[in-house]
């Protein structure tokens, strides 16, 4: 009643309540403040989502221009003779007859036909155009279709990185020919193979369907791709259950004691904890102490696992607490147990935010590499990882290995490989989306 | 609250024997003797000694805060559910204390079930509400068991007719009347003896509110019913008897014509009569 009586102005009653006509005044005066300050606020909004948005902007353009070409590459349409006793010596087709055979002979033929190239140096340069990959895809359409032996076939291979590069127009004519990757020499050959419209600018197949390599024309991200999926895999069959199980313990039938209390306070900050900390203890447990075979996507699912439970537990327990109290009553009332009303009411109820949180706690084990380096799922890998226990590497890990290569090609397929993670990404958010859409209609 | 000065008329000492009225009736289904309930070190229930007589309706009246909703949650353990809530005394149905240690709840409130103040039916539908109790408690041996309980249930609950067409879809897609109705037929299908409904149409309109008491009334010649209540004229119309709460002690409790016409406390006089509450 004081601060009443404080206010008392001369248009005030005398028993200390302000009179209508005197409020009124006063609440129009501070209406133009009050909408000002709103203005302002919106404003300073505004800015701020303008500000994120020219960034995702820039990143996403970058990105695009960058990555979009990277999804496409130059091959060479080259007419093959291929000789069955030079092809497959022993003649059973079996792999090691096919390696054994002139499969590189086979194609230098081809390629210096439709160069004219001769002499040691003509024929070293004609060499050079071509990937080293194409033997490999030779061998591959023998295996696939044997009778095409003895016969002559146009077939498709790569180009070298060095003369993608060249077509692309970013190695230049000018430059003095000691200074560039390709001699006077490959270029009169490649001007030649193009005015013979030989050469084509098509779809990338190696970089969806090929695996790491050194060879930047012949580098893939499939390898990669399983072994992320792999990975993943693992981290979600251990988190989910681990962490919606945790939630639920903690929330509903934990006691509330000073353990518990420890327990939930170490939960949440292992939330903050940097992950390579849980590449570290991946590294000294399951390699140091169990001695398990490095680079694996088993390890690397069980330390990604570790790194999203924290993740899973915190949003399931939102997720539990959000549960209206009065379902609860509801099922107690008519006499469910305290786990038959968790199972059969909260936890379907709070499943939504559950799977929204572990969806989150996977894009974030998607996008990790520092763990991963920790227990050596960086490692040169040629082979496509078939089981969890194959070494393995994961899509970040190969995105990080290539930005580190020169060639210019890399830099395309790093592109290239970080759209591919992100339509990965943007894909498992959708997958979230509209499963929690379609949990959510069945009530 | 309750070291704030002892009301007008309740001076002595605090012993059950306070309660004016017959606390006592002759064939008891539920019987409360010297309960008190803390929550913490708080006493929201001081020495409450009671019978809750067989299919009759005994109405909760007093202030809010009294602890009427404690003491009714009292009556089938759903207190356990706090962590902080205790209880001392003893209460019986049919002749055994629910808080002997090898009581289990969980048939207990199959016994003794409960309607809330806020309408809360399962966000399925509306047979899977009412089916819920029977299917946990293996009630029924087959589906068309199952469907005779939830059609019987259904329209003992006055629901059967409005949501016949419609037991497929959402219970949460019904009025607020109508999901009330929905919840008692929800606790009946269980074959309770006795229903506890705390402030069971609070949230309805009058129309809504009549239908409920309506039924209140038809369950009483089966079930014994315990209403928690704001509405004098509602505890006039539903309740054989009446029991009058203040801080957390019973004052009065009598026939329910007795108590509104002539109350024998001054406290239940004041507040039956708008003096305060
Ligand atoms: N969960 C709880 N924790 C602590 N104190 C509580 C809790 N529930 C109730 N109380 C306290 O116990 C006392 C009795 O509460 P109760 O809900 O039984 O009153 P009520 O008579 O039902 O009131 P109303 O008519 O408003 O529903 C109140 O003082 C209340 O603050
Ligand atoms: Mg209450």
């Amino acid at each position: 009643m004081t601060d009443r009586q404080d206010m008392t102005t001369p248009g005030a009653k005398s028993d200390g309540m302000m009179s209508p006509d005197v409020a009124a005044r006063r609440v129009a005066a501070s209406i133009g403040g009050r909408r000002q300050r709103e203005r302002r606020f919106k404003s300073y909004g505004l800015i701020a989502i303008g500000i994120a948005l020219a960034f995702l902007v820039i990143l996403f353009a970058s990105i695009f221009s960058k990555g979009i070409p990277g999804f496409f590459q130059h091959y060479v349409t080259l007419e093959v003779t291929l000789d069955r006793a030079k092809l497959d010596p022993a003649g059973d087709l079996s792999l090691q007859s096919l390696y054994d055979g002139d499969a590189r002979g086979a194609i230098r033929a081809a390629l210096y036909e439709a160069t004219g190239a001769s002499g040691r140096s003509g024929r070293k340069a004609a060499g050079k155009i071509i990937s080293q990959g194409a033997e490999q895809r030779l061998r591959k359409a023998v295996i696939d279709d044997p009778s095409i032996l003895g016969t002559t076939q146009s077939m498709v291979f790569a180009v070298d990185d060095d003369v993608d590069s060249f077509l692309r127009g970013f190695i230049s004519r000018d430059t003095p020919e000691a200074d560039r990757r390709i001699n006077d020499k490959m270029i009169g050959y490649i001007d030649q193979l193009v005015a013979d419209n030989r050469i084509e600018y098509a779809f990338s197949d190696y970089l969806i369907f090929g695996s790491a390599s050194r060879n930047a024309e012949m580098a893939g991200i499939f390898g990669a791709f399983v072994g992320s999926m792999l990975t993943l895999s693992v981290c979600l069959v251990l988190a989910f259950p681990l962490g919606v199980a945790t939630a639920v313990y903690l929330e509903e039938f934990a006691p509330k004691n000073r353990l518990t209390e420890i327990i939930e306070i170490n939960i949440n900050n292992l939330a903050a904890v940097p992950s390579v900390v849980f590449g570290i203890l991946g590294l000294a447990i399951f390699i140091g102490i169990f001695g398990m075979p490095r680079s694996i996507p088993l390890i690397g699912g069980v330390v990604l696992a570790l790194m999203t439970l924290p993740t899973i537990i915190i949003s399931s327990r939102a997720a539990i607490r959000a549960v209206p109290p009065s379902i609860r009553d509801a099922a107690l009332g008519v006499g469910a147990s305290r786990m038959q009303t968790m199972l059969h009411h909260v936890v379907p109820l709070a499943m939504p935010g559950m799977l929204t949180g572990t969806i989150i706690g996977m894009a974030q084990a998607l996008g990790e590499t520092a763990p991963l380096l920790m227990i050596g799922m960086v490692a040169f890998i040629v082979d496509v990882p078939g089981s969890v226990t194959d070494p393995g590497t994961v899509l970040p890990v190969q995105i990080f290995m290539w930005a580190d290569f020169a060639e210019r090609m890399f830099v395309q397929k790093t592109s290239a490989a970080i759209i591919v993670l992100l339509a990965f990404l943007i894909s498992m958010n959708a997958a979230a989306i509209f499963i929690r859409k379609k949990l959510e209609r069945r009530w | 609250m309750n070291e704030v000065a002892t009301p007008a008329g309740l001076e002595s000492g605090a012993l059950p024997m306070d309660t004016v009225g017959n606390v006592y009736v002759e064939s008891p289904r539920i019987t409360a003797r010297n309960v008190d309930v803390y929550y913490g070190d708080k006493k929201a229930i001081d020495g409450v000694t009671l019978d809750i007589a067989e299919k009759q309706v005994i109405s909760f009246i007093g202030p809010s805060g009294c602890g009427k909703s404690t003491f009714l949650r009292a009556l089938n353990r759903m207190n356990d559910t706090i962590d902080i809530c205790r209880m001392e005394g003893e209460i019986k149905l049919d002749g055994e204390d629910i808080y002997a240690p090898h009581i289990d709840v969980v048939p207990l409130r199959a016994r003794v079930g409960m309607v809330f103040q806020k309408p809360n039916p399962f966000p399925k539908s509306i047979y899977d509400n009412v089916a819920y109790g029977p299917r946990i408690h293996g009630l029924a041996t087959n589906r068309a068991e199952l469907d005779d309980i939830v059609t019987q249930s259904l329209e003992r609950a006055g629901l059967w007719d409005e949501v016949k067409d419609r037991l497929t879809q959402p219970g949460t897609g019904l009025s607020g009347g109508q999901q009330q109705r929905l919840c008692i037929a929800r606790t009946i299908a269980v074959s309770p003896e006795v229903i506890l409904m705390d402030e069971p149409c609070s949230a309805l309109d009058p129309i809504a509110t009549a239908k409920i008491e309506e039924l209140i009334h038809e369950l009483s010649n089966q079930f014994t019913i315990v209403i928690v209540t704001h509405s004098m004229q509602q505890a006039a119309r539903v309740s054989n008897r009446t029991a009058y709460f203040h801080l957390g002690k019973l004052v009065e409790v009598g026939e329910t014509g007795e108590i509104f016409s002539n109350p024998s406390h001054e406290m239940t006089r004041n507040y039956i009569t708008g003096r305060f509450g």
